[in-house]
Formats: C-alpha cells, sequence, structure tokens
C-alpha cells in the first residue's frame, strides 16, 4: 500500500525551478532511499513531505502530494498535526538545551500530553527503539549536550519516534559522525523500518545499498530513475544512474 | 626595521589598553580612599541629620533599589517581548530595520531629554505627580533599547536547527519560542538584564524631575511618593547641601555605595552567565 504518493509535483525557490514534475508513490513500511548530487533536489523534495520548506519565503509548488491518501497542502490542514505524524530527523544533531529526559519528553508535552506516567514510560521506550536506553538510563537528569554526536543523533531519532509517526524522514543523518555512529544508525534503520516508513537522503552510495528497499535517484531537480535499491546499483536502467553511483559524476 | 616598527606599534597599543585599566585602578582608589572614612553601620542604615552633614543614607539606598526595582518591572517585560517580536516575529526585513532604527535613535537620547519626557508626561499630564513610578517609567523607556537589543542578540545567537527541530515535533512557533529557544537564550538576556540594572541605578538626569528628593529623612509609603536616590543625593551633597565642606566626606562615601552597588552588580551578572552557559551549553 502506498503510504505517500506525488503528483505531477513542481517546486520553485523564487525563480528557480527545483523539482520538476514529479510522480512517485512510497510504500508503507519501506526504506526509501533519495540519492543524487547536491542540489539536485532530493532534500527539498524530503521537507516537502512534512511542509518544512513552508518556513522559506518565496517558495511556490503546483502538484500534489497525499499521506494517506489525503492532500497534505490542501487548505484546513493543520500543519502540527502533519508534523507529528511524519516525523523528521537532521543532518546535524539539534537536541535542544534541556535535560535527556526533556529532549524526547519534548514532542509530547508540546502535543498537548500530560500524564507523567505516560509520558515517563513513552520516553524509556522511544530510547529503547533508538538503541540509546542502555547508555542514557543513568543520567536522564543529565544535559543532552553531554552525550556524544552520535548518541545526540539517536537522541534525536528518539524524540521523533516518542510522538509515534507513520513517517520517518531522514536528511542525511550520518553524514556528520563517526564510522561506527554511522553503523549504529544505518542498524537502527533497519530495525526500525518493521514499524515506520522511512526515507532517507543520503549522499553515501554504500548506505543506501545497505540500508533502503527502493533507491530514486534526482538529478537537476528530475526524478531519473526509482527502482529497487538492487537492480538500481547493479543494473540501472538510465545512463544517468550508471554514471553517478560508479561515480563519474556528482 | 620592519621589526621594529613593529615592535613600537605593539607598544603603542599595549600601553593604550593598560591606561584603560589604570585609569578605571585610579577612579577606583579615588572614591574608595575618600569614601572610606564615611562608611559606617550607621552611613548605611540611618537618616541624613543636620542638614545632610550627619547621619547616613539609608532613604538614598532604598530609594535607588525602589527605581531599580520599578524600571525593570516596567522595562523587561516590554523590551524582551519586542526582542522577541524583532527576532523571531518580524519576519519583514524593512520592518525590523525600522524598528531598530527607532530602538537606536531611542537609545541615543541624552538621559536629560527623557527627564523632560518623563517630567512632561509622567508627572504633569498623567498626574503622578514627583513619584516613584513617575521615576521608573523614565528610567524604563531610557533603558528599553539596551533590554531590546541584548534580548535580539541572545536570541540571534540561538541557531536555527533549534528552531526547525521543535517545529518538525508539531511544535507551534509559539511553544517553540518560549520552551526551547528562549530558554537556551536566557543566560545571555539576563547578563543584559544586570547590565541594565547597573545603568538604571547610576542614572540621575532622568530622576531629576521625575521623582529624586533633595532632601526626604524617610521612607516610601507607596509608589506615587517620592524618595531620595543615591546619584542626585550625590548631586546634592556636592554642588547644593547646606555645608558643602562639612558633607564632603559624605558625598564620597555616597559615591562608594553606589559604585559597589553597580560593581556588584556587574560581577553578579558575570557568575551568572558563567553558571548558565555551563548549565544550558550549547555545542
Amino acid at each position: 500500500m502506498n503510504i505517500i504518493e506525488t503528483k505531477d509535483l513542481d517546486f520553485y525557490y523564487g525563480d528557480f525551478h527545483a523539482l520538476k514534475g514529479i510522480n512517485m508513490d512510497i510504500e508503507k513500511q519501506t526504506v526509501t532511499a533519495f540519492i543524487g548530487p547536491s542540489g539536485c533536489g532530493k532534500s527539498t523534495y524530503l521537507r516537502l513531505f512534512n511542509r518544512m520548506n513552508d518556513l522559506i519565503p518565496g517558495t511556490r509548488m503546483t502538484g500534489n502530494i497525499l499521506i494517506e491518501g489525503e492532500d497534505i497542502y490542501a487548505k484546513g490542514v493543520e500543519v502540527d498535526r502533519l508534523r507529528k505524524k511524519v516525523g523528521m530527523v537532521f543532518q546535524k544533531p539539534n537536541p535542544f538545551g534541556k535535560t535527556i529526559f526533556d529532549n524526547v519528553a519534548y514532542g509530547l508535552r508540546v502535543n498537548g500530553i500530560k500524564d507523567k506516567k505516560y509520558i515517563a514510560d513513552k520516553v524509556e521506550s522511544s530510547l529503547k527503539a533508538a538503541a540509546l536506553w542502555e547508555e542514557v538510563k543513568d543520567k536522564l537528569k543529565k544535559s543532552a549536550f553531554e552525550l556524544s554526536g552520535g548518541q545526540q543523533q539517536r537522541l534525536c531519532i528518539a524524540r521523533a519516534l516518542a510522538i509515534e509517526p507513520e513517517i520517518l524522514l531522514m536528511d542525511e543523518p550520518a553524514s556528520a559522525l563517526d564510522p561506527i555512529s554511522t553503523a549504529k544508525i544505518e542498524e537502527l534503520i533497519f530495525e526500525l523500518k518493521d514499524r515506520y516508513t522511512i526515507v532517507i537522503v543520503t549522499h553515501n552510495m554504500q548506505q543506501a545499498a545497505r540500508v533502503s528497499d527502493k533507491t530514486a535517484f534526482f538529478y537537476l531537480g528530475e526524478l531519473i530513475e526509482y527502482d529497487d535499491t538492487g537492480k538500481i546499483f547493479t543494473n540501472p536502467m538510465k545512463v544517468e544512474t550508471q554514471n553517478y553511483i560508479t561515480g563519474r559524476f556528482g | 626595521m620592519k621589526k621594529l616598527q613593529q615592535n613600537i606599534a605593539f607598544w603603542i597599543i599595549r600601553i593604550m589598553s593598560f591606561s584603560i585599566i589604570a585609569v578605571l585602578l585610579w577612579i577606583i582608589f579615588f572614591i574608595v580612599a575618600k569614601g572610606i572614612p564615611a562608611i559606617s553601620w550607621d552611613f548605611l542604615t540611618k537618616m541624613p541629620e543636620e542638614g545632610m552633614t550627619e547621619g547616613g543614607i539609608f532613604p538614598a539606598i532604598v530609594g535607588t533599589l525602589c527605581l531599580c526595582l520599578g524600571s525593570m518591572i516596567f522595562a523587561f517585560p516590554i523590551g524582551i517581548m519586542s526582542g522577541i517580536y524583532i527576532n523571531e516575529y518580524a519576519g519583514n526585513a524593512r520592518i525590523i530595520r525600522f524598528v531598530r532604527m527607532m530602538t537606536n535613535n531611542l537609545g541615543a537620547i541624552p538621559s536629560i531629554v527623557f527627564g523632560l519626557f518623563g517630567m512632561s508626561l509622567f508627572v504633569n499630564t498623567m498626574g503622578f505627580g514627583d513619584s516613584i513610578i513617575a521615576g521608573s517609567l523614565t528610567l524604563g523607556i531610557l533603558v528599553l533599547p539596551v533590554v531590546i537589543r541584548t534580548t535580539e542578540e541572545a536570541l540571534k545567537q540561538i541557531d536555527d536547527s533549534y528552531r526547525i527541530g521543535s517545529l518538525a515535533l508539531g511544535a507551534s512557533k509559539l511553544q517553540t519560542i518560549s520552551k526551547v529557544v528562549l530558554p537556551m537564550a536566557m543566560p545571555n538576556i539576563i547578563t543584559g538584564l544586570i547590565l541594565s540594572i547597573g545603568r538604571v541605578s547610576g542614572e540621575t538626569a532622568p530622576i531629576l524631575f521625575t521623582v529624586a528628593a533633595y532632601f526626604l529623612p524617610q521612607l516610601p509609603d507607596s509608589i506615587f511618593d517620592q524618595v531620595m536616590a543615591l546619584p542626585y543625593h550625590l548631586y546634592v551633597l556636592s554642588t547644593s547641601g547646606t555645608d558643602l565642606e562639612a558633607s564632603r566626606t559624605m558625598a564620597f562615601g555616597t559615591a562608594l555605595v553606589l559604585v559597589l552597588m553597580v560593581l556588584i552588580l556587574n560581577l553578579s551578572a558575570n557568575a551568572l552567565r558563567r553558571y548558565f552557559s555551563r548549565k544550558t551549553k550549547t555545542n
């Protein structure tokens, strides 16, 4: 079943035509990787799924994006509701200047949950799901800034999971991390896909090949090729894809 | 040759910067040396007596504290909210530039003009008379630019990734500002606030026509009473007392108390900043 459907999508930053005629469906509980050279539009496209581009002035969009059949750009859509359903993890770990506990609890609290017992349970289960619980269970009241970069990124994942999203968007989640932390994040993505639909933007070909079920290759604002990851990396249809994954440009 | 030039330049720069420290130390030494003889428990806790040549400065200390508190109650909420508006909400670059320019202009107005304005508006038009409230409002307006600027700068230092991270969790803009951005900016905001208290406690001109009493050996009962204040008391003792020679020591004692008050405020601002930046250190 398709959880995200994109129809004839065009997107502009001012006069710059950033995404051109995108049509693409993403299946539920899969990991989809967006690859392509810098400036190809893959991050822009990702940020359309939770309407983060709304924050940038001077942008314009035509076409439709449907999540669970619902047009998320229709009038009357509550953006905070949407963002609760579509979580996001960013390139640079961005835990808030709060305790580890409060970081994870933040999303619950701002969405109106006050039940202390529920929040405590949810913080624990989210930290467990993000494979961070064992490392932080004795210092939940410590500042999140005391964690290492890799731990901070897993904390951000836990924070996103706490509000029970359907979809998890990851914008180069491991690009600021060392190889060991990166491996942990990739392992985590593998475990999370049973429960979440994950879309990940990455510059790392091996990463895309390792973690994703499907891969979409973008170039100059166009979706060049979208297929099973195995096929894209072994037997791509298009010559641009071939060139990119073999490192001939990008 | 090049080396020699460099050495000369370096020494000039070094002497210049040390001369600033020297001047500061000199002023402090001067005031301490002349003021210490006046300082005693009675001086700090008693009313002035004998045409202000004897007794203490207690009502002036209380008056200055009242004015600090009053002006802060007025200036902090307005200033912090304006800072938030400029940095978080205004969006439109034209409006921001306009508000910022006006704020800077407000900060550049001589303080005696604030005094006149306060007299005309708060004392006369609004009918508060010479009173703590009129003086506090006047001083509040005077430090507004400092408070706004500080808040704005403190908010600007908070990286956008925190705002975006909060919004991405379904938080509203107001929640993002009040629960994430403001707490992280607080240490720097507080520092600025304390520095502005220092400024308020030392101002003379704005209180001249709005609150300060020449001689009033009693404590205020309400915010509509006049009070004595340290800087004005100092001015009175040195220029228009009943016996200038006899009150000279008292004047230096008053100056010392005032300087110490400002110094303590500044040091506590520093301590607070260090304490908070350890606590909510950003990476």
